[in-house]
């Protein structure tokens, strides 16, 4: 798979210390843009993937040959307005779509990485980004956008870098990542190990891969990102092109033969080691405690404006969790605006056709580019 | 857009710091923003609503006023509003202790129950009142704690608030209330808007 060609990259030359104690310099970002930067490079949304998404936000992804993750949400009239915004997104170190990740070859032993490829972690994502900003030569950007680990890393960024950007939107994420959200992290990683083609990591060199364990880690990880109510209207104990059960193990019910295509087609198109990676980093994030258990003091010296989006059934990163980070800002009298959008499709009705949420997020960017905030 | 909002506004000091509680589709801050210039946040229990200002460039988060206060820390603001929603909460006590701590003043609207309307209302219909301003049914209505004008003036020595300004609106005329006309406009004030303080 000549995927190359395909793929803007930026190589960072500045050397990046990650929180690991490594440092990496000469490293690829691969990146794709949409619309165009205005005169006054003021009209720039950078926005952040979540574990399993990439570059390719919106349009037909030239990879996968798929429609782009969030194609709902960004394009041409949509939300995130292409025609009016220039859309800027990294694929996150660690990932496996272009930038510095574990399927990389490592100079030093001219081997693939596989896990000796330094731990990351969302802090380390964010650094890596920020250099596109210079490279595009904006100042600040209009707003920056994300949800799940992409709202974590919303988060990380006006921390870390409180002037950069007029406009904040963390959607349906958390602050800290809970014993849950580990749980189900370390569940998808260790069905990964489970798999004998993993081989420490090494399977690169086998010309193997784990399929089977990452499809299983997809699986799991799938469940997570839907809801009950979600799962029993779409598919209740529907039978899969079968008139009654066949008293064996094959997919009896549309539900398992759903979840075994999800899985069979994630293979395709996502890196094992990445997987396990990108979870690391996930289920270290933990912002309140960067901040010496004071999540207020991470927004303390920004003048962004926030829009914080939770989901009624999204149970993964629970309205509570998205509230907490609304309560920290009002804390520290941050501008802050926070709405619950009702939808039963869990967790992924971020990346949904869910109107109300669609159109809140058009109408806060619209409203707020008009406003000219310095 | 309700009469009342003129007479809030003439309230606030120019250039603010603003929380409204209760926002609704966000007129009110809005015609703040526009009229004192005013840094106006608002809080607000329906989602449609916390939507219908997000379309119009407002900073409004959705929350209870009863339970969701708690995050502001002592004096954010320098005014909080409260219009016409006292009445519906559990606990209007707590309600005006939170206004008071996280505001330096607090601007609280209530609709009257003493209005001689009401009043009439329930002596020769012997059933609840059902007024243009209280047009729910007993067991519909989300104002579970109605009070009149003078309530409130009892209720600032109960639980020991300052009303350091006091009008009632009569027929979209504003005038002030004060311990010799009270009576009055208990009776026919339709509305009473309060400045108060810690």
């Amino acid at each position: 798979m000549d995927i190359k060609q395909n793929i803007k990259t930026l190589i960072v030359e500045k050397p990046l210390k990650l929180d690991c104690g490594q440092t990496i310099n000469n490293f690829p970002l691969a990146y794709e843009t949409y619309g165009s930067l205005n005169h006054e490079k003021d009209n720039a949304i950078l926005v952040f993937h979540a574990l399993t998404g990439d570059q390719f936000v919106t349009g037909i992804n030239p990879v996968t040959k798929k429609d782009g993750w969030w194609s709902y949400a960004v394009g041409s009239g949509k939300s995130i307005d292409t025609d009016k915004y220039f859309v800027i997104c990294a694929n996150v170190i660690g990932g496996c779509m272009g930038s510095f990740g574990p399927s990389h070859e490592n100079p030093k032993t001219k081997k693939i990485y596989g896990t000796d490829f330094p731990v990351i972690t969302i802090n380390d994502m964010v650094n890596a980004q920020i250099n596109l900003l210079d490279f595009f030569g904006i100042k600040k950007l209009f707003s920056i956008v994300g949800g799940s680990m992409g709202g974590m890393q919303v988060l990380q960024f006006i921390s870390n870098y409180p002037d950069k950007t007029k406009t904040a939107i963390p959607i349906a994420c958390t602050s800290s990542h809970s014993a849950q959200n580990i749980a189900f992290n370390e569940l998808g990683r260790q069905a990964i190990a489970a798999d004998h083609d993993w081989s420490d990591g090494n399977y690169n060199s086998k010309n193997v891969a784990p399929d089977k364990g990452l499809a299983v880690a997809r699986m799991a990880a799938h469940i997570t990102y839907l809801s009950k109510k979600g799962l029993q209207e779409k598919f209740g104990r529907k039978l899969q092109e079968r008139d009654d059960l066949k008293f064996g193990f094959d997919a009896d019910f549309q539900i398992e033969s759903y979840l075994r295509y999800q899985g069979s087609v994630f293979v395709d198109r996502f890196d094992a080691n990445s997987y396990l990676y990108i979870t690391r980093a996930m289920d270290y994030f933990d912002l309140v405690k960067q901040f010496n258990g004071n999540l207020s003091d991470a927004f303390k010296d920004t003048k962004a404006k926030f829009f914080i989006i939770s989901f009624t059934s999204d149970w993964l990163y629970p309205t509570q969790e998205n509230k907490d980070i609304v309560i920290a800002l009002n804390a520290v009298g941050a501008n802050v605006g926070f709405v619950e959008i009702e939808s039963d499709k869990g967790h992924d009705s971020f990346l949904l056709n869910i109107p109300d949420f669609l159109k809140a997020l058009k109408n806060f960017l619209d409203k707020s580019y008009a406003e000219k905030l310095s | 857009m309700k009469p009342e909002y003129k007479i809030i506004s003439d309230l606030i000091e120019k250039n603010a710091k603003v929380l409204d509680v209760g926002c609704d589709d966000g007129t009110l801050m809005e015609f703040l923003k526009k009229n004192k210039n005013v840094n106006i946040r608002g809080i607000e229990i329906s989602k449609k609503k916390v939507q219908t200002c997000i379309a119009k460039g407002l900073t409004v988060i959705e929350g209870n006023a009863e339970f969701d206060l708690k995050q502001f820390p002592n004096d954010s603001f320098e005014y909080v509003v409260l219009g016409q929603t006292l009445q519906a909460f559990i606990n209007p006590e707590i309600v005006i202790k939170e206004l008071l701590r996280v505001g330096n003043r607090a601007i609280v609207t209530i609709p009257n129950f003493g209005h001689w309307k009401v009043r009439l209302n329930l002596l020769f219909k012997g059933t609840m009142p059902i007024t243009n301003s209280l047009p729910h049914d007993w067991y519909n209505t989300p104002n579970i704690h109605m009070c009149t004008i003078k309530d409130f003036v009892k209720f600032s020595k109960i639980i020991n608030f300052k009303i350091f300004k006091s009008l009632a609106l009569i027929n979209e005329n504003v005038s002030d209330i004060n311990n010799s006309n009270l009576i009055f406009k208990n009776l026919f004030g339709e509305l009473g808007i309060f400045l108060i303080e810690k």
